[in-house]
């Protein structure tokens, strides 16, 4: 790990805020780095300056990853992506770009607010103006709008922490479907599924709200450790321990925390976070559990578990891993 | 004043002016390879009297501060930058131009390409891993057998060639080449 204070003689302050800006956004980041990275930027002005300059520059680049959407939506299947060769890919995007005057109005139209988005197996970190800061997980969509005394974020798929800066004049509302999670100075993971939304606590208090009825039952109230489960027949609440929940959250940290899961469970999550997708092929080898910590986007170490403790087959496809009896 | 409240309006109306504020410091400045550090020292001072208190008219705030501090360091270093023999020559022309430059988000994603467009082509490569793709350091390594620090690299260069052609100057005036 390259500790920036070390160079600092040799690097422009713009150059050490780079390598701060770096680290952070890579895997690894621990709470100490975050806290060592506040004492930089309490240093100086200067420093603030150039870790802010930079940190906007490179939340705005992720708009870039909208000529991926477009991309792949209009010419190539995802299974064929990594036979582009990168130039011609962006060759290509600038292309689309050109005649997609309709399309990038879609992405980019600014009464809704800022689209982000994150790429099978990305993660983001983004640092609202109010110092709130909410971290995408894999495949995650959601749109930021800040306009007039509220502060509103729509999930429109995926998986996201938040960690939100209470302010009683302005509420912080995370809109999912026909759910709104309203927060009360919190931190709390909102993941929605195709079928399913749900909301785990770490910390403060936060309600989960129906919109789709018109007069609204009581919004379910949550506590550190709840977690709210969303689904058609109503909303259900459970409880986690703080281990649970850190293990749940692991992703913030690019790993996968097992204990105890099943394999079809374990396979699934995998598949958030890769273009190579595990397929599980039989009842008997779906049914085996397992525990551990794995990185997401490293299938190695779960494929050699699965055949070396589990005694499971795996196979090698175009594009999948099939694991078998 | 909170730090989030400066942060939000250095983002919002100090950064849109980088564009000015480098043409005006290349203007007045004899040394082209100082610009970037003196703009540093603009942004500085900038947030420094804004933790005290936020200043009402940003543009005139931040242009004054600039014409101060090149003021500052003519005496200081008694040199004689190219175009201002004579310091009440400095002017700050920056009022001068109509209405504040809009950036929409098209003009935004323009620049964005600009800023790949211009990158050494490694450079670009890992930027577009990380950044349309959304490759980890790690992966990005693996693919192009590199090692992770040359990835890191590459990022942190990029990172600052974006912020350069986002704020600074789509002409390429500032550019190092």
């Amino acid at each position: 790990m390259s500790d920036p204070a070390r160079n600092a003689k040799a690097l422009t302050v713009t150059e050490q805020a780079a390598d701060w800006l770096e680290r952070r956004e890579a895997s690894g980041w621990t709470d100490d780095d975050a806290r060592l990275l506040q004492a930089w930027l309490d240093e100086s002005e200067s420093h603030c300056a150039a870790f802010w300059r930079l940190e906007e520059a490179w939340n705005q680049s992720s708009r870039l990853a909208a000529l991926r959407e477009m991309r792949q939506a209009r010419i190539t299947p995802a299974s064929r992506r990594r036979f582009w060769p990168v130039l011609g890919r962006m060759v290509a995007a600038i292309a689309i770009l050109a005649v997609a005057g309709v399309a990038s109005k879609i992405y980019f139209s600014p009464p809704q607010g800022d689209l982000y988005t994150t790429p099978v197996g990305g993660r983001e970190i983004l640092t609202l103006a109010d110092g709130s800061q909410i971290e995408l997980n894999t495949d995650t969509s959601l749109r930021v709008n800040f306009v007039s005394g509220r502060r509103a974020v729509t999930l429109l798929r995926g998986e996201a922490y938040f960690q939100i800066r209470h302010d009683g004049a302005r509420p912080f509302t995370v809109t999912a479907g026909n759910h709104r999670i309203v927060d009360l100075g919190t931190k709390f993971v909102v993941r929605r599924e195709t079928e399913k939304l749900e909301v785990a606590l770490m910390e403060g208090r936060a309600s989960v709200e129906d919109m789709s009825t018109a007069s609204p039952e009581h919004p379910a109230v949550l506590v550190p450790g709840d977690v709210a489960v969303v689904t058609a027949a109503g909303v259900t609440m459970t409880k986690k321990s703080d281990q649970q929940l850190k293990d749940s959250a692991a992703w913030r940290k690019g790993m996968l925390v097992f204990d105890g899961a099943r394999l079809s469970e374990a396979a699934a999550e995998f598949n958030r976070y890769n273009a190579t997708q595990l397929v599980v092929v039989d009842d008997v080898a779906a049914r085996k559990t397992l525990g551990g910590t794995f990185p997401t986007n490293d299938l190695e170490d779960f494929t050699h578990l699965a055949q070396s403790v589990l005694g499971l087959h795996v196979r090698r496809e175009n594009g999948r891993i099939a694991i078998s009896r | 004043m909170a730090a989030s409240n400066v942060r939000d309006w250095f983002v919002r109306e100090v950064l849109p002016l980088e564009e000015i504020l480098t043409r005006f410091l290349h203007r007045n400045w004899r040394n082209r390879s100082d610009v970037e550090d003196l703009r540093q020292d603009v942004y500085a001072q900038v947030l420094r009297a804004a933790k005290e208190r936020i200043p009402d008219k940003t543009k005139p705030f931040v242009m004054a501060t600039a014409r101060n501090l090149i003021i500052d360091r003519i005496r200081k270093e008694q040199i004689v930058p190219i175009d201002a023999a004579d310091i009440d020559a400095i002017e700050v022309a920056a009022d001068t131009p109509g209405p504040d430059r809009v950036v929409t988000a098209r003009d935004t994603l323009r620049r964005l390409q600009g800023a790949l467009d211009h990158l050494p082509p490694r450079c670009r490569e890992v930027v577009v891993l990380r950044r349309i793709d959304g490759l980890s350091r790690h992966e990005i390594a693996a693919r192009l057998g590199i090692a992770e620090k040359t990835v890191a690299d590459h990022i942190t260069r990029g990172m600052c060639a974006i912020a350069t052609e986002l704020f600074g100057d789509a002409s390429g005036e500032g550019r190092n080449t």
